[in-house]
């Protein structure tokens, strides 16, 4: 026992400050068992201690489907909450709700991969003071990490949770598979309110979220839209030109010389995007080839190549399709991984640096390989950086597919309208018209020529493309900053002005 | 020979197909104003044609266009505007007897002298019906003008009394006859349209069996058959590996300066060394040996 | 000048293509009138575009009504003038001029 001298001597005892032990009285009613379950969000956000010029985070695993941001903007603004930062994964066209906040005064400032749809527009003519910081799946942990980006309150969606917080995202009714994103943010958010539409009994694992990283848990009737969440993304397309392309960027990887055994893949979303996968699948049948991983969002057709044993291993940081979260919870080499293991440039281990060839798309591409996929020929704000500039950066092989011209919208400029991705990490761009290597890869080009591949400079794509639509008259921009486009790395690679 | 193994029809009324046909490297795009184009826009397809004969996109690319017949009232002013804009082929629908032919060449001939062109352009006769048919080795012979004869089935199943089947064998006379008849007057065959565009693999036998039978190529109403067709045309490697030992041989022979050449003691003569050049051709054409497909 | 006889139009509304309505007037002018998802990068030179094809023409007292989905210049040209002599009710064409 520790006598009065003890007491005196006690900072010799130990090498803190350490208190004394009072006895508590221990509660065997179990009833803090529970004490995660807030009734309401209000509740939730009282508890966490939530003020104004704080920073709140969300996820895009619901994609446009999501029901949580907007349920949960509209009682923070009921509560009369203002000078918010919100730090969501990526928006989607279902978050227009978020320009009355913005008009409101709630939301004052914004983290985001995307832009679309009336948000977008609203905020390419100035909507907010504050330029919204746009940052890839990868920079954006980067930011949370080196400090600039700290979350207060982070509102995480999940399909199914149990009573302690451990929540997985391929199952039930509003199944979104990884929750990749929301990891990131339940590993570094200073409070954690897991909203949900389905209690499981405790314990729930394996999970994606844990137990450790939730402070409160609040049920809803629902989190998502099923119907939405996959959004069409893994319709295969029947449009010729997209075809035409596709079948162009597989015979690209064919012959790029990665094209063997072990190799890895990672493809996007869009018709020319699947389509590769189809034609390339096709192709490793022939020739007895088997890829090591499948990288980044999966989609239906990755989950096809896993079964047929294309593919050793699917790394999944978010699903696209339904046929991908239903794979995530069923095929044990299908393995969700977050964000920052992902494509975070600071972390220990992005798996992104093991990448051998990724296929993107574009929205412009210029002269230099620089390219644009987040705003429109008109200037506005209308996509997502997501993980474009990342996997460009670290795949051994990266490929831009794009029509020349999108009807009389031409896709090679002399500049790009905006710099998401810089043209030094592009290697080769794709287009109906020619394939043209980044001339920094003399080998490569010389492999493309010798497998038949037209091989065109892209400065010819360009001069052919202006011949076809004629030469755009430049949008017309005002002097206020309305988004600034951060690189992985958190340096400011460019910024997208106000319409004027 | 020039390659003609893929013709993409584009309806002319259809514009956003007319400003892109361009890209799929058909060996011919043919544009079509007659049963694609309703009457109200016979007018307005004929012009659209026009332009987009001239622009620069079509530069490299072969054009044809399937006019309406003379008998109509919009036969002449097709013409009119086609040959000014430096079609290359016309294709006749309905051919029925050497008279249609040289009729259209007559009118094609004034055309050309009025505008004052030194191009002369080529003839193609759909041959749709069967009197078309048991004319077909006359009228692939009854003009310098026709590149070739082709099998218009739609038209020509129904004045057979029977309907397009996948098998084909509806087909079975008039492909062999418009095979022989082109094969004999040393011009080009081609096969009708498959219109199931979701049917891949019946499109797939379909062009394979043609191309069997000895078709040059297929007239094609999607671009997305003509990478498969493509591929079926393609020589094996076989035939490559083949084609290229016959011309090096022969090249060696040429430097030695001797006159018979021989491969695995079999003598190359000119139909051979012609054979090999054409299988390369196609080999190039087919995305193998450097060339794209 | 020469006046058209007739209002009239040509094209469709899909994307890549052109709707062109044209009606004669009493002044003697090319009025222009365009809606185009291009606006931006491309509406002076498509309002140039319509006078210029209208010139070659000779053709005045004319108003011009296109609505814009993006089409090339000669699929603008192509309608303008379709929409042109369906108005003429297909005169002898002169080729030359189109």
């Amino acid at each position: 026992m520790i006598n009065a001298k003890d007491r005196a001597d006690m900072k010799d005892l130990t090498p803190s400050d350490a208190k004394f032990f009072k006895p508590k009285e221990k509660d065997n009613s179990g009833k803090e068992r529970d004490s995660k379950i807030c009734k309401t969000i209000e509740e939730s956000i009282k508890k966490s201690g939530l003020k104004d010029g704080m920073t709140i985070s969300f996820h895009h695993a619901f994609r446009g489907g999501d029901k949580v941001l907007n349920f949960v903007m509209d009682v923070i603004a009921k509560m009369g909450f203002r000078d918010l930062t919100l730090a969501s994964s990526s928006l989607s066209s279902v978050h227009d709700p978020l320009i009355e906040h913005i008009k409101n005064g709630v939301v004052t400032q914004i983290y985001t991969s995307g832009l679309r749809s009336k948000l977008g527009e609203a905020i390419s003519r100035g909507l907010m003071q504050k330029p919204v910081q746009i940052h890839s799946h990868g920079g954006r942990v980067h930011l949370i990490k080196s400090g600039e980006l700290k979350i207060d309150v982070a509102f995480l969606g999940v399909p199914v949770i149990d009573r302690f917080g451990n929540a997985t995202g391929y199952k039930g009714r509003s199944k979104c598979g990884s929750l990749g994103y929301a990891m990131s943010d339940a590993r570094y958010a200073k409070y954690v309110i897991a909203v949900s539409e389905s209690l499981e009994e405790y314990p729930s694992f394996p999970a994606s979220i844990n137990q450790d990283q939730v402070d409160s848990i609040v049920l809803v009737d629902e989190v998502g839209d099923p119907s939405q969440i996959g959004e069409g993304a893994t319709r295969m397309t029947s449009n010729p030109k997209e075809l035409l392309l596709a079948r162009r960027a597989a015979k690209v990887i064919v012959n790029s010389g990665l094209f063997k055994n072990g190799y890895s893949l990672q493809t996007g979303t869009g018709g020319a995007s699947l389509a590769t996968t189809i034609f390339l699948s096709e192709k490793m049948e022939e020739e007895n080839i088997t890829a090591s991983f499948g990288l980044g969002g999966i989609t239906g057709t990755m989950v096809y190549m896993l079964k047929r044993g294309l593919i050793k291993t699917l790394l999944d940081v978010q699903s696209f399709d339904e046929f991908a979260a239903k794979s995530l919870g069923e095929n044990q080499n299908h393995i969700e991984i977050s964000a920052n293991q992902y494509a975070n440039p600071s972390s220990k281990g992005a798996a992104i640096k093991q990448l051998d060839v990724v296929v993107l798309s574009a929205l412009e591409i210029d002269v230099d390989f620089n390219v644009n996929v987040l705003t429109g020929s008109k200037g506005i704000l209308r996509g997502a950086s997501g993980g474009h500039c990342d996997t460009a950066a670290e795949a051994k092989l990266s490929i831009i597919v794009a029509p020349l011209t999108r009807g009389r919208i031409p896709t090679i400029l002399k500049r790009v309208n905006t710099i998401i991705t810089p043209g030094n990490t592009v290697d080769v761009v794709v287009t109906d018209q020619g394939v043209a290597v980044n001339p920094k890869n003399i080998e490569l080009k010389k492999r493309l020529k010798n497998a038949g591949i037209t091989v065109i400079e892209i400065e010819e794509l360009h001069k052919k493309a202006m011949r076809i639509c004629g030469k755009p008259k430049p949008i017309k921009y005002s002097d206020k900053v309305v988004a600034t486009i951060r690189y992985r790395d958190g340096s400011v690679l460019d910024v997208v002005k106000a319409l004027a | 020979m020039k390659l003609r193994r893929s013709m993409l029809f584009v309806p002319g009324s259809n514009t956003s197909m007319v400003c892109n046909a361009f890209v799929y490297r058909a060996d011919t795009v043919m544009f079509d104003l007659e049963d694609s184009v309703a009457i109200s826009e016979k007018d307005s397809a004929r012009l659209m044609v026009y332009h987009a004969l001239q622009h620069f996109t079509y530069e490299d690319v072969e054009t044809a266009v399937r006019v309406n017949p003379l008998h109509s009232i919009y036969g002449l002013l097709d013409l009119e505007a086609v040959i000014r804009a430096g079609v290359d082929i016309i294709r006749l629908p309905k051919t029925d007897t050497v008279e249609d032919v040289l009729d259209m060449q007559e009118v094609i001939e004034k055309i050309e002298f009025k505008i004052g062109t030194n191009k002369k352009t080529k003839l193609l006769a759909a041959i749709e019906s069967a009197q078309g048919v048991v004319n077909a080795v006359d009228i692939a012979r009854c003009s310098d003008r026709l590149m070739g004869i082709a099998l218009g089935a739609e038209d020509f199943v129904r004045d057979l009394h029977t309907q397009r089947t996948k098998a084909g064998s509806e087909l079975m006379a008039a492909r062999a006859q418009i095979l022989l008849a082109a094969r004999a007057a040393k011009i080009h065959a081609f096969d009708s349209v498959f219109s199931d565009v979701r049917d891949k693999e019946g499109f797939a036998r379909e062009a394979k069996y043609i191309k069997d039978l000895g078709f040059d190529g297929k007239s094609l109403i999607n671009p997305n058959q003509i990478s498969v067709l493509h591929k079926i045309f393609a020589p094996s490697r076989d035939d490559v590996e083949w084609a290229l030992d016959v011309i090096e041989a022969t090249d060696n022979a040429k430097e030695k300066g001797l006159g018979v050449v021989s491969i695995d003691g079999k003598m190359v003569d000119a139909p051979i060394v012609a054979r090999a050049q054409w299988t390369l051709e196609l080999a190039k054409a087919s995305g193998m040996l450097g060339g794209d497909e | 000048m020469n006046k058209i006889k007739k209002s009239a139009y040509a094209g469709t509304l899909e994307s890549s293509d052109a709707f062109v309505q044209i009606e004669p007037i009493e002044e003697d002018e090319i009025r222009v009138e365009l809606t185009s998802s291009v606006e931006e990068m491309y509406g002076d030179d498509i309002r140039e575009l319509i006078k210029s094809v209208i010139k070659e023409l000779s053709i005045s007292y004319i108003s011009v009504k296109v609505q814009d989905k993006g089409a090339l210049d000669y699929v603008i040209k192509a309608r303008l003038q379709a929409a042109i002599l369906r108005a003429n009710e297909d005169e002898k064409i002169n080729w030359d001029k189109l």
